[in-house]
């Protein structure tokens, strides 16, 4: 199999790694580097849950191909969740009740910090469209959009 | 196994793709699903693939002679979030996909896959955009709709590249547009009707109206336009009946998963209906 050599920075730490040019970001962090907080849902770009931030934007990680990732900066739910951005998220979902079974959560976090980080005072319309690529089928969405807008209130300064 | 290329700049790209008429991918929302095999086994492409989403030549938006100029590789949130772009070219935009498919979709790919449900596309028809094809033999512009050579088929050269779109930008007092699916986002149209016009309290300058997901292409009439222009509001009621019947003979929609022909036609002409008598001279 034709192998090539990627650089780029993940969660702030340059990498390196031999691999298909047209693998799936999403395989490659799943498979290649063992980061499984982000999950796999439809792998067809409907559903969101393959969510990182590629140079800080939200992107489905089931479309991109490694080989364009190269020079370029991805952030995953592992490298968000040492911040105090994260912890603030963490709370605020659990208290609103936005995580059930789970498996759209570390997307939605990651779309959540995409929300507040463009825009840190978003209006609950603004959260429902920047939540608007990500299914849940749980939640039933109000208690996610109540935990972001949570986090932005209680955000000061945060984001 | 196929191979894949980054070039580093257009001009390198053009020689790879006359010399390996490969698949060109930019933000590859659409050919990474339509190309996937399983979870975890790389994507199966039967021709070399060139990526083209990081040139820099194909990432400008500018404003030259009244015209806009968008790179074929800007995505379609830049398009958004760019000052220089007017709302009723943002309009359909913004409803397209959702945001983490927006930050890599690029209007270059909406319109090279020629989807009849192409969403940036009655937009586009209803503008008269324009579109700027290079390869190593020279350069060439055409029409988007003499581009689009029906469903998913386009003439673009095997050596060539869509490296630009432009649009007159023109003065246009109020847009309309609708899109009828099955989510708020990410669904595919079953109907999706744009209409750009200038009028005045007297009369109607111009108008512009096309429709998409109804035939093979994007429909748009250039006779129903000019049918409006110059008419004031009793001229416009009385013409209706005649713009609706024209619009009646160009629909050919089909049944598929997403919707069927009757639904589809009958939306269509309710969408025009209420754009003649409510939204146009309002």
């Amino acid at each position: 199999m034709a192998t090539t050599t990627i650089k780029f920075k993940l969660n702030g730490q340059p990498v390196t790694l031999s691999t298909h040019p047209l693998k799936r970001l999403v395989d490659v962090l799943r498979d290649d580097l063992q980061l499984t907080g982000t999950k796999e849902g439809c792998g067809e770009g409907e559903c969101g849950t393959c969510s990182v931030l590629l140079d800080n934007r939200l992107v489905n990680s089931c479309l991109v191909p490694i080989a364009s990732v190269a020079g370029r900066q991805v952030i995953t739910i592992e490298g968000l969740r040492s911040t105090p951005r994260f912890d603030l998220l963490q709370r605020c979902f659990a208290q609103a009740g936005g995580v059930q079974c789970g498996f759209c959560t570390p997307a939605m976090i990651m779309a959540a910090e995409a929300i507040l980080s463009a825009n840190p005072y978003p209006t609950e319309k603004q959260v429902r469209e920047g939540l608007a690529g990500n299914i849940c089928r749980c939640t039933g969405y109000g208690m996610i959009v109540e935990a972001v807008l949570e986090a932005a209130r209680k955000g000061g300064g945060l984001w | 196994m196929v191979n894949t290329f980054r070039p580093s700049d257009l001009a390198q790209a053009l020689r790879i793709i006359a010399d390996t008429k490969p698949t060109v991918l930019a933000g590859g929302t659409d050919l990474m699903v339509r190309h996937k095999t399983w979870s975890g086994v790389v994507p199966h492409f039967d021709r070399p693939v060139v990526l083209i989403g990081h040139l820099p030549e194909l990432q400008g938006i500018e404003i030259r002679d009244e015209r806009l100029f968008i790179g074929s590789a800007v995505t379609l949130a830049a398009i958004l979030e760019h000052p220089l772009v007017p709302e009723h070219i943002k309009s359909p935009i913004a409803q397209m996909a959702s945001p983490p498919i927006r930050n890599l979709a690029t209007l270059g790919g909406n319109i090279c896959n020629a989807s009849p449900a192409g969403d940036s596309l009655p937009m586009l028809y209803a503008l008269d955009a324009c579109l700027h094809l290079e390869s190593v033999r020279g350069r060439q512009t055409v029409s988007i709709g003499e581009f689009i050579s029906g469903p998913g088929r386009t003439i673009l050269e095997p050596d060539q590249l869509l490296t630009a779109i432009e649009i007159p930008l023109i003065k246009c007092r109020t847009h309309y547009y609708r899109k009828v699916g099955q989510r708020q986002a990410n669904s595919i149209s079953k109907v999706s009707f744009y209409a750009a016009a200038d009028y005045d309290k007297q009369r109607i300058h111009w108008v512009r109206i096309a429709l998409g997901a109804v035939a093979p292409t994007v429909v748009r009439s250039p006779a129903a336009e000019g049918l409006l222009a110059g008419l004031d509001a009793s001229g416009l009621k009385a013409v209706i009946p005649t713009v609706t019947t024209i619009y009646q003979g160009l629909l050919s929609p089909v049944d598929d998963v997403r919707s069927t022909q009757r639904y589809r036609r009958e939306v269509s002409l309710r969408l025009l209906e209420n754009y003649l008598t409510r939204e146009l001279m309002k």
